[in-house]
């Protein structure tokens, strides 16, 4: 039995002198294999009288077992190093950057526009649009401008030439987003000419309006929003209601100062100018006017083919481009126009 | 309109501060712009006299005066004071800072100006922030009371109030216009100037004769014989007619301001020597010219009214005075006008002509047209009082049917509250509209008021809204959250908003960006190959390389590039969503809604440098047409695009292609033409596209079909074809010939070189094979694919490649 103990202890540490698989299975045939000292001993079985067999035959086959077992475990120690070399082999240095493209920008304003619309889309105002080549009379006209108006001179406005070299009187780049107003009102009032009561109207018109105009704080073309929300019965206090709602989700401050001031404006009557100040910030305390507004002027119902003695609405206008100004702390409306990256890339 | 604090008080004075009182007339509507101190913070500065003024005995440019500060005589009222004003002289009075004086960064101490004692400074107008007059002393009239504080002679505790009026508040733009309304919004008793007409002593008058009544419906004329035009301005008038911002001239014009200024009503003083017969008031006969008072000659149009006498023009009415007879000190007769113009007359008339003036400013907004007789009688009582002088009777010419109306406008009470949300009671609103002084009648449910002469923005009901919303205060309306039926918007599926695609480039890494709709007529012809007819000009443009409205956003992208490229930016991507614009030449011509124009929204990209932001482990290349091309399906995926060969003023004619969409051309794709590479200043080449936006803004909505349970059968095929065979006609012939269980047919690799003929190019496609109801044997595929391979060989002369 001695011997059997000492070839276990023999193997065992065999075994564990083998450094690699291919080692292993050779020291693994010298015990096992054909010719190993344990197939031996098993063979040898046959030659002893049988009633020492039995015992000595279960005895090699424990000591067999244990071969395999710690043959076995040497084998699984292996393939775990050789695993682990491998792992180590195939190490990263994930610090390195990664790969692939870089994202580019939406431009500012036209995030602040989105802003806009989604918050005017969560109470129901779609998205309308109009032509910024515009006839005189949606410009000016139907919004009850008169005919000598300051803002009709080609001082203020830009006006075009025809092929023959003429200005044409009757067409302009508009000077505001409100000519949409009239085409908004004039299809509904269209549509719904059927219907003793239509529906409401609400919506918001984004666009590029042009004014003559150049210099530090204005530019030539620039953005405005135009809101109109026409129906039996909404009112100044809506009004003021939905724009200082819209100013302080807009600003997502809670606590922002709004104030509506008497104003005039050719297409509303009442009308307010709207001044907010922050309470915090560069701004802090100051009243920055933001927007005009006021009740949709009677004589602009009528011209959008709506009564007025049925129905009111109000509309507001107000600039983007200031928005976003106030909104990230912008100091130069030119950066808009620019197309300059480093300004632009900033708003990935 | 600017005017002094203490003007407005001593018309109305309410207990407010100034702060309170300028915040009540911003929240009335009366924006106050400015307010600002009539002279700066000091004090210790009083009126003094300098008894005598020898030169320094160690200075060349400094004097030695002897200055009197009170009326005491002897030594205690005398200070030494050393000063360098050129203009420093004996006998003159002066603003003198005593030591213990605070000015505005100085205090004044007793010092040694070398080597002799200075007690005091004597001060220029500018040290005490009345103008910006440095260039000497400010010299004090003779009556000046010796010792008195500056502050309480000049009258410095006083504030200047910008009011930036909207235009139709021309009854504010006068002291007793603002004083009314200050009155109606606070309560304070109004004391206006009492105006007594001034007995005629002499009968000389001159006829009027209205030949432009539409224009000129009241004209008050009024000869004053004997002034004396070199009187001095009365120093309260001065002082308020200056704290206007309006020059103080000589006795007789700044009186016609004062009155101006006080009443609202613009006058104007001929001299009457130079006057021959009657007045006329009269439209120009053709070709008429005139020379106005600030030297300007004029072809007035034939609108324009006149004011002449029996032989020649002696003023625009309403507008400007003409130089030849206008007043002068020489002038000891007067002939006085104070009229009525009406709005429509003047409007616009001085802008057109390159000026402005007080009166035409206060005619185009609108006068009170029952003003002028008590404004005539104003200003001759002042010039009586300053100037002397007999006047004549005022004789006035009217027409009445001409003179602007005053219809009643009713203000219903339900109306009232519909409108602003909030009802004011009918007391309330009665009490309001009495307290702005207009006449009014009250029924059982409504006012009918007659609005005032004095306001030209009382015509309809919404008017009288807008004014006791203001008077009760805009703030006091409650802001709640509206009340509207909860009807959710459509959502359609098959639809994008422009948001989602800007967001697909920005993705992509373009960046975008807004340029200007106006553009270089030179971008239209090199971008747009656009004739000079088809340009879109402007007439008045800001510049000349804006001068025409773009119909392609390239130009703009190119445009960009440069700029940016110029800042050092190696990789750029660029894209913009913005309209073009593009003339209707179709024989309606209407173009979109009716402008004559088609105005199409756009987006163009653009990209320069290389394919991928530089970064280790993957090859810097340029970007080509093929990565644009792809970044363009891409953004329209799933639906597939298809382009074809074209040739376009701004792109490669190898390298540019049309991209159509269910057979519609929708824009175009290509390289920038190298031709431009120079002009333009680009560095390499660019890639760009242009589409139009609509299209893009559809979203198919997708279909379903049940997925296939068999194996698929994927064989690759590589077809030698010659060079110039396109991959689109190939793909197309084989798909057509493809048999139903084809499913997708996808070219994987273009290959020229070695093994290749020149002249031919071998294409690999994919062909991927799976039939919904069975699996697919062998002899199927084998039978797809040599029949695809027939059809190329048919069709194109392609040549299997083994």
């Amino acid at each position: 039995m001695n011997n059997l103990e000492q070839l276990i202890a023999q193997a065992t540490a065999d075994f564990t002198a083998a450094t690699g698989i291919a080692r292993l299975e050779e020291v693994k045939a010298a015990y096992l294999g054909k010719e190993g000292s344990l197939t031996a001993l098993l063979k040898s079985l046959g030659k002893l009288p049988p009633d020492e067999r039995k015992t000595a035959g279960a005895a090699i086959n424990i000591a067999k077992a244990q071969v395999e077992s710690a043959l076995a475990l040497r084998r699984e120690a292996l393939k775990n190093a050789q695993l682990e070399a491998q792992l180590a082999a195939e190490a990263l240095d994930v610090t390195l950057p990664g790969r692939g493209p870089i994202r580019g920008s939406i431009h500012p304003v036209m995030r602040t526009l989105d802003r806009i619309e989604q918050l005017f889309r969560s109470i129901g105002f779609e998205v309308a649009d109009g032509p910024e080549i515009e006839t005189d009379w949606h410009n000016f006209t139907a919004l009850n401008t008169p005919e000598n108006h300051p803002a009709r001179s080609m001082h203020d406005t830009f006006y075009l030439l025809d092929a023959a070299g003429k200005v044409r009187e009757d067409v302009l780049l508009r000077t505001h987003t409100s000519p949409v107003q009239i085409r908004t009102m004039l299809a509904h009032a269209e549509k719904y000419r059927h219907l003793d009561s239509m529906p409401e109207i609400r919506v918001i018109c984004p666009g590029r309006v042009y004014r003559v105009d150049s210099d530090a704080t204005h530019s030539p073309m620039f953005h405005q929003v135009e809101g109109l929300w026409v129906s039996e019965n909404v009112s100044f206090a809506d009004l003021k209601g939905v724009v200082a709602d819209f100013l302080r989700r807009f600003f997502e401050s809670d606590d922002l100062k709004v104030r509506f001031r008497p104003s005039f404006f050719p297409f509303t009557e009442p009308s307010a100018e709207i001044d907010v100040a922050f309470m915090h910030g560069p701004m802090e305390g100051r009243w920055l006017e933001i927007a005009g507004c006021g009740m949709v002027h009677p004589n602009v119902l009528r011209c959008g083919g709506i009564d007025p003695e049925k129905y009111t609405g109000f509309a507001f206008g107000m600039g983007p481009d200031r928005l976003t100004m106030l909104r990230y702390g912008i100091n130069d409306l030119r950066l808009f126009f620019d197309g300059d990256l480093r300004f632009l890339s900033q708003f990935q | 309109m600017q005017f002094p604090e203490s003007w407005l008080r001593a018309l109305v004075n309410p207990p407010l501060s100034t702060e309170e009182l300028c915040h009540l007339l911003t929240m009335a509507g009366l924006e106050v712009e400015e307010c600002r101190p009539a002279g700066a913070d000091f004090s210790n500065v009083v009126v003094a006299r300098v008894l005598s003024a020898e030169k320094h005995p160690d200075a060349d440019k400094l004097k030695l005066c002897s200055v009197q500060v009170g009326e005491m005589s002897g030594a205690h009222g005398v200070l030494q004071i050393v000063c360098g004003a050129p203009n420093v002289a004996a006998g003159m009075l002066v603003p003198c800072a005593l030591v213990g004086a605070k000015l505005p960064g100085i205090e004044i101490k007793k010092a040694q100006v070398r080597g002799v004692e200075s007690c005091g400074m004597l001060c220029s107008a500018r040290e005490l922030g009345l103008s910006e007059d440095h260039g000497g002393l400010l010299s004090l009239p003779a009556d000046a009371p010796l010792g008195q504080d500056i502050r309480s002679y000049l009258k410095l505790d006083d504030n200047l109030i910008t009011l930036k009026l909207t235009p139709n508040r021309a009854d504010c733009l006068s002291l007793s216009g603002i004083a009314r309304e200050v009155a109606a919004l606070t309560g304070a008793p109004l004391q206006l100037p009492t105006v007594a007409p001034v007995a005629p002593v002499l009968e000389d008058t001159r006829g009027i004769i209205l030949d432009a009544p539409a224009a000129c419906p009241r004209y008050c004329g009024r000869i004053v014989r004997g002034v004396n035009a070199r009187a001095a301005t009365p120093d309260w008038i001065k002082q308020r007619i200056e704290r206007c911002g309006v020059r103080a001239i000589s006795a007789l014009v700044d009186v016609t301001n004062y009155v101006m200024l006080e009443l609202g009503q613009p006058l104007h003083a001929f001299d009457d020597a130079q006057l021959q017969g009657s007045i006329h008031v009269r439209y120009p006969a053709a070709g008429e010219q005139m020379l106005l008072l600030n030297e300007q000659t004029v072809t007035p149009t034939a609108d324009t009214a006149l004011i002449a006498d029996d032989a020649k023009s002696l003023a625009l009415a309403g507008i400007m005075g003409g130089e030849h007879s206008g007043i002068s000190d020489a002038t000891t007769d007067l002939f006085l006008e104070s009229a009525f113009f009406n709005t429509a007359a003047i409007a616009g008339k001085a802008r057109a002509l390159g000026f402005s003036s007080d009166a035409s400013y206060r005619y185009e907004r609108g006068v009170d047209f029952e003003l002028q007789r008590s404004a005539i009688e104003r200003a001759t009582q002042l010039i009586i009082d300053i100037c002397g002088g007999q006047p004549g009777p005022v004789v006035e010419a009217l027409a009445a049917d001409h003179l602007p109306t005053r219809p009643p406008v009713r203000l219903r009470l339900a109306r009232a509250a519909k409108v602003l949300g909030i009802d004011l009671g009918f007391d309330q609103t009665e009490k309001l509209i009495a307290g702005l002084g207009f006449a009014y009648t009250r029924t059982a449910d409504e006012l009918v008021v007659t609005p005032p002469a004095y306001r030209f923005d009382i015509t309809i009901e919404e008017d009288l809204i807008e004014e006791i919303a203001r008077l009760h205060g805009y703030d006091n309306i409650p802001a709640p959250a509206p009340t509207a039926r909860l009807e959710m918007l459509p959502l359609p599926e098959a639809r994008r908003g422009a948001m989602q695609v800007r967001r697909l480039l920005a993705e992509r890494g373009y960046h975008e960006v807004v340029n200007y709709s106006f553009v270089d007529a030179d971008w239209e012809a090199d971008f747009a190959g656009a004739e000079p007819a088809q340009l879109v000009r402007l007439a008045n443009p800001i510049a000349s390389q804006m001068g025409v409205m773009r119909s392609t956003l390239i130009g703009g992208l190119v445009g960009a590039l440069a700029s940016n490229l110029k800042r050092q930016a190696d990789r750029v991507r660029l894209f913009e969503v913005g309209r073009c614009f593009l003339p209707d030449l179709t024989p309606a011509g209407g173009g979109q809604n009716g402008t004559g124009y088609h105005q199409p929204l756009r987006l163009a990209a653009l990209a320069a440098g290389s394919a991928w932001p530089e970064q280790w482990g993957s090859p810097a290349r340029p970007a080509d047409f093929f990565d644009v091309k792809g970044e363009l399906e891409a953004i329209l995926a799933p639906r597939r695009l298809r382009f074809e060969p074209t040739s376009h003023p701004a792109l490669h004619p190898g390298r540019a292609a049309r991209v159509l969409l269910d057979d519609q051309p929708i824009g175009v794709i290509g390289e920038i033409h190298p031709r431009w590479h120079q002009k333009y200043e680009l560095a390499a080449s660019a890639v760009v596209f242009e589409i139009e936006l609509a299209p893009l803004l559809a979203a198919p909505f997708p279909v379903f079909r049940e997925p296939s349970r068999f194996p698929a059968v994927v064989r690759d095929i590589a077809l030698i074809v010659p060079q110039h065979c396109a991959v689109q006609a190939l793909q197309d012939a084989l798909q057509a010939a493809a048999p139903a269980h084809v499913r997708e047919i996808r070219l994987f690799d273009v290959y020229q070189g070695k093994g290749i003929e020149p002249e031919s190019k071998s294409l690999a496609f994919r062909v991927t094979m799976q039939d919904t109801q069975k699996t697919l044997a062998d002899n199927d595929a084998d039978a797809a694919v040599a029949q695809l391979v027939n059809t190329a060989t048919e069709r194109f002369g392609a040549v299997l490649r083994r």
